[in-house]
């Protein structure tokens, strides 16, 4: 064995193309140039601008919570790009493949697959969520901060580094081809010798511990730093969905962790629990992997049913419909999420009785739902409903997402399920719910705290542009396949059947090319605005009449938020010092503020944690022994770092407070009817 | 905005897209032919019917409201409005009581459509075991076994007794009998009829690597005689199927036998026996 482990010369992509120059092998190469010129470009436009600094210690290092989120937004965004391409060309190769081969290789195909699911999943949907609750959720609670910063910064590195993993495996070997669930026997080493398993195991296995240290960090964070008079029954909806969703990440983030280091011993220990045969029972991993899995679907929902409670409520300049029941309703939905996990394997051959239960269970769900969506519905109902690009999508999720739980509850039926499942119309559902549902929840709250964030609008324009292509684009590429699932076409199939199937995927073609250019827009959208961000500027951070604590804040915040924390005494706090025409009093006193000091810990355990887990891929064991010493070091070193924090004077305190104050309060408000335009500064006008 | 009062056209136009297809083999238990895909397509059809009680409000409601609450709109604002008894009542009550229904059909559906129950007295059982990519099918009481095709008496239950040479597997045959894993080590049954002849498409539905696409199989469903005469012409043919003989079948696809006139005793817990632990030797069963 040579010191690179199994790694070879041959394993790079476009070795692979020169031993066989066909479009299969094209696709592959090209794809993994993309991947290098796109690092390539990166690093050279970071070194001609000199951006290197800036983005060591204005970024990489920084430990606050607004700039972690904003990373992770970042992170998910580029991971987006790629897996919204891979589902194109997956949809491209089976349009071309009715009753032949297409341009793919069926083991090609598989990997798209795998990588899609994987990336889309850990990698485009928690990053945005942890990202915005992130960002979100110490504003909303008045807090200066998470209450573990530096954890905070260690799951973006791990995650990042989980990301990075799968980055190379575009260009180094071959990736999985087990699917996002990676379900065992085929998993084994027995049917998937080499890398491309061990690949999704350690990317999966960083992401996991980086979702479990979140998870920990964000609870504490709502537990312990919420500024005085904030009772749990004051805090925000989107807040509380991040609690539940922190809740989950705490207890389902584990068994996963468990079932991939499981899969790990077998593959590389000789172990047997997973294997056929020699006692291993592959059915068990089933069971972990759902019993995270099925949590994780409203890990990953929960926060999107927050956004959208937030935009309901703003954009109709109303107080949220029925909070009480909201809040409980997200409670139960937390609670019965772990007790349905065995619904993804009905037709396992257990006893029709245990189906029964999970299938009732299941439909439980639908409740606290279906109460929601009509809350939310409510929620506009006398208000004054303004059309901006969160509140059209929110609406079109309400219409849409309404169909996804009538065919949720299809699914429920273990009696519909025998005859659906592993179909396309399962994987139209959860299409149905993840799309409407999760990423346009996320884009629809990318467009509402963006401005929070860098202190200027997105083009609304654009906004709406792309939101229209987003949805069209849905309704072609997913509808189409409920169709298809109930007239026999299987999921991850390379080549369908000759026969009916191909108008419907040409539309679902179609519906992916939409969906791909609904996000180009989305990137011209963010480039415009950026060129553009003198006219689109609102310093004074309320473009949109928001309720909540994170609008009484300059846009963008300072490091420190609140340069006193806020006592609150009711709801929607914000709103009610609008009415009252206190919003935009001076505090009377300023202290010294204690602000976490950056560190380079988390990039280096970042780093460490990708040097071991590409050692472990391709047994190479010195990388991996020195990734771990690197990871102790890093460790260690820090154990003797005293000045944790730094202090921020209160006369800095002041003086940035009452600069912005002082314009704030005299700044012209802005009436909603001129919100899109220029004239919203970030000062509302309040509604009567 | 206009498109959400079309959703559900397209969603009635996309579901419709089947029916105006060609249905030939391909097709889901929409197109039943046998009792339970005709029990599946009507649980379906009647979880529809029900659903519709809380998602046809929404499809008329949310229309109504954007217009009449839109901002410069008629409807009256009262931004401290949010909460109504009443409101709560309905909005908890009317889904628990539909869940209740559903639930109700649900659980007797599921117990009534146990894969595991014959649907008759004195099916015919079939053993099945499938790898990686085919199937092979043992009509055990005749001794004969056939490759990649099922031949089926219509009318009379049948018994699939199945179980995986490689990895999961799910035997799905979509318009008579839904799907079960087939897994290797254990054995799960499936039972199913056809109502009369006809031809229709089985497959594995579990991905399980590059042959997964086309691991299909034809189900032959066929009038008693001509049954008979088929499982004739099979004991007429070469061959026994035995474990060294299976594992032939795995090597070449294109020199793949169709069938084999014997078969020896016990092959199916041959097959299953492989995977069984030896230290557990004589602890189970």
């Amino acid at each position: 064995m040579t010191p690179f482990g199994l790694l070879d010369w041959s394993d790079l992509v476009f070795a692979g193309f020169l031993r066989d120059p066909s479009v299969n092998e094209a696709v592959a190469s090209a794809a993994g140039a993309f991947a290098v010129l796109g690092a390539v470009a990166a690093l050279v436009v970071l070194t001609v601008k000199g951006w290197w600094r800036p983005l060591w210690s204005g970024w990489l290092t920084s430990l606050d919570h607004k700039r972690i989120g904003i990373m992770y937004v970042v992170l998910g965004l580029v991971m987006f790009a790629r897996a919204i391409a891979e589902a194109s060309v997956m949809r491209a190769q089976q349009m071309a493949a009715l009753g032949e081969p297409g341009f793919l290789s069926a083991e090609h195909f598989g990997q798209l697959f795998t990588t899609h699911g994987t990336i889309m999943i850990f990698f485009v949907a928690m990053p945005l969520l942890t990202g915005i609750i992130n960002f979100v959720m110490p504003l909303q609670i008045g807090a200066r901060d998470v209450t573990f910063p530096l954890v905070n910064a260690v799951s973006l590195a791990l995650t990042a580094a989980g990301a990075a993993l799968l980055m190379v495996s575009l260009v180094v070997g071959r990736f999985s081809t087990g699917g996002w669930s990676g379900y065992p026997p085929f998993t084994g080493a027995a049917f998937s010798p080499g890398e491309g398993v061990d690949y999704w195991i350690w990317a999966v296995t960083l992401s996991s511990l980086g979702s479990t240290l979140t998870g920990m960090n964000f609870a504490v964070t709502i537990y312990k730093e919420r500024c005085p008079g904030m009772h749990l029954f004051r805090m925000p909806l989107f807040t509380w969905t991040a609690l539940c969703t922190s809740i989950l990440m705490i207890f389902a983030m584990a068994p996963l962790t468990v079932a991939t280091l499981m899969l790990a011993l077998d593959r590389y220990a000789g172990f047997h629990f997973f294997t056929a045969g020699s006692g291993g029972d592959m059915m068990n991993y089933a069971n972990l992997f759902w019993l995270f899995g099925h949590p994780e679907v409203y890990i990953l929902i929960l926060p999107a049913f927050g956004v959208w409670s937030e935009v309901f409520s703003t954009f109709s300049g109303k107080t949220l419909y029925g909070y009480t029941s909201l809040v409980i309703a997200t409670m139960c939905i937390a609670v019965l999420s772990f007790t349905v996990w065995l619904h993804h394997f009905f037709t396992m051959g257990q006893a029709a009785s245990i189906n029964a239960v999970f299938g009732v269970a299941t439909m439980l769900i639908g409740v606290p739902t279906g109460v929601k969506v009509y809350d939310w519905l409510l929620t506009m109902v006398r208000g004054r409903i303004r059309f901006r690009v969160p509140l059209i999508l929110g609406c079109y999720f309400l219409a849409t997402f309404v169909i996804g739980g009538l065919t949720g509850v299809l699914l429920a039926n273990p009696t519909v399920d025998y005859g659906t499942h592993n179909s396309l119309f399962l994987v139209a559902h959860f299409h149905n719910m993840l799309i409407p549902g999760l990423l346009f929840g996320m884009f629809a709250a990318i467009h509402f705290w963006f401005p929070k964030a860098f202190g200027f609008r997105l083009h609304e324009g654009l906004g709406v542009l792309s939101a229209f292509l987003w949805m069209g684009g849905f309704l072609c590429a997913f509808m189409p396949l409920y169709a298809l699932g109930l007239m026999g076409g299987m999921r991850r199939m390379a080549q369908l059947p000759e026969g009916p199937f191909g108008p419907l995927l040409a539309v679902a073609l179609l519906g992916a090319l939409m969906i791909a250019a609904g996000f180009a827009v989305f990137v011209l959208q963010l480039w415009w605005s950026v060129r553009h961000r003198d006219r689109l500027a609102v310093p004074h951070g309320d473009p949109w009449d928001g309720r909540t604590l994170e609008w009484a804040l300059p846009a963008p915040p300072p490091e420190w938020n609140f340069a006193v924390l806020p006592e609150v005494d009711r709801r929607d706090p914000f709103d009610a010092a609008k009415l009252a025409g206190i919003a935009y009093a001076l505090p009377d006193r300023y202290e010294d503020i204690e602000m976490p000091a950056n560190s380079a810990v988390a990039p280096a355990l970042g780093a460490a944690a990708f040097a071991v887990a590409f050692g472990l891929v391709w047994h190479i064991w010195w990388l991996v022994a020195f990734g771990l010493a690197a990871a102790l070091a890093a460790i260690v070193a820090r154990s003797f770092v005293t000045e944790t924090t730094r202090t921020i004077p209160a006369a800095h305190v002041r003086q940035v407070t009452e600069g912005w104050r002082s314009i704030a309060r005299v700044a012209t408000p802005c009436p909603r009817r001129a919100e899109a335009t220029g004239a919203n500064r970030g000062r509302a006008r309040p509604q009567q | 905005m206009r498109l959400i009062p079309c959703l559900p056209v397209l969603l009635a136009a996309s579901l419709a897209g089947p029916a105006v297809a060609e249905t030939g083999t391909q097709a889901g238990f929409l197109w039943a032919a046998g009792p339970i895909a005709e029990a599946q397509r009507a649980h379906f059809l009647s979880i529809i019917g029900w659903m519709s009680v809380v998602i046809v409000p929404l499809f008329v409601a949310l229309p109504v409201v954007l217009w009449r609450y839109r901002a410069g709109g008629p409807g009256a604002f009262r931004p401290d409005w949010g909460n109504s008894p009443l409101g709560e009542a309905v909005l908890w009550g009317v889904p628990a009581l539909l869940v209740a229904v559903l639930g109700w059909n649900l659980w007797t559906e599921t117990l009534r459509m146990d894969p595991y129950a014959p649907l008759g007295p004195d099916p015919l059982v079939i053993d099945v075991v499938t790898w990686n990519w085919g199937f092979v099918f043992v009509h055990g009481a005749a001794g004969v076994a056939e490759v990649d095709r099922l031949t089926i008496p219509a009318g009379r239950p049948v018994t699939l007794r199945m179980t995986s040479d490689s990895v999961m597997q799910s035997v799905f045959i979509p318009r008579l009998a839904g799907q079960l894993y087939a897994m290797p080590g254990m054995v799960t049954e499936l039972n199913l009829a056809a109502d009369g002849p006809g031809t229709f498409t089985g497959r594995n539905s579990q991905y399980n690597g590059p042959g997964f696409a086309t691991q299909s199989f034809d189900v032959i469903a066929l009038p008693a005689g001509e049954y008979d005469a088929r499982i004739a012409q099979l004991a007429a043919m070469e061959g026994t199927l035995d474990a060294a003989g299976f594992d032939a079948l795995k090597g070449d696809d294109a020199a793949r036998p169709q069938g084999f006139g014997a078969v020896s005793d016990g092959f199916l817990a041959e097959i299953v026996g492989r995977y069984a632990d030896p230290r557990m030797a004589g602890m189970v069963h």
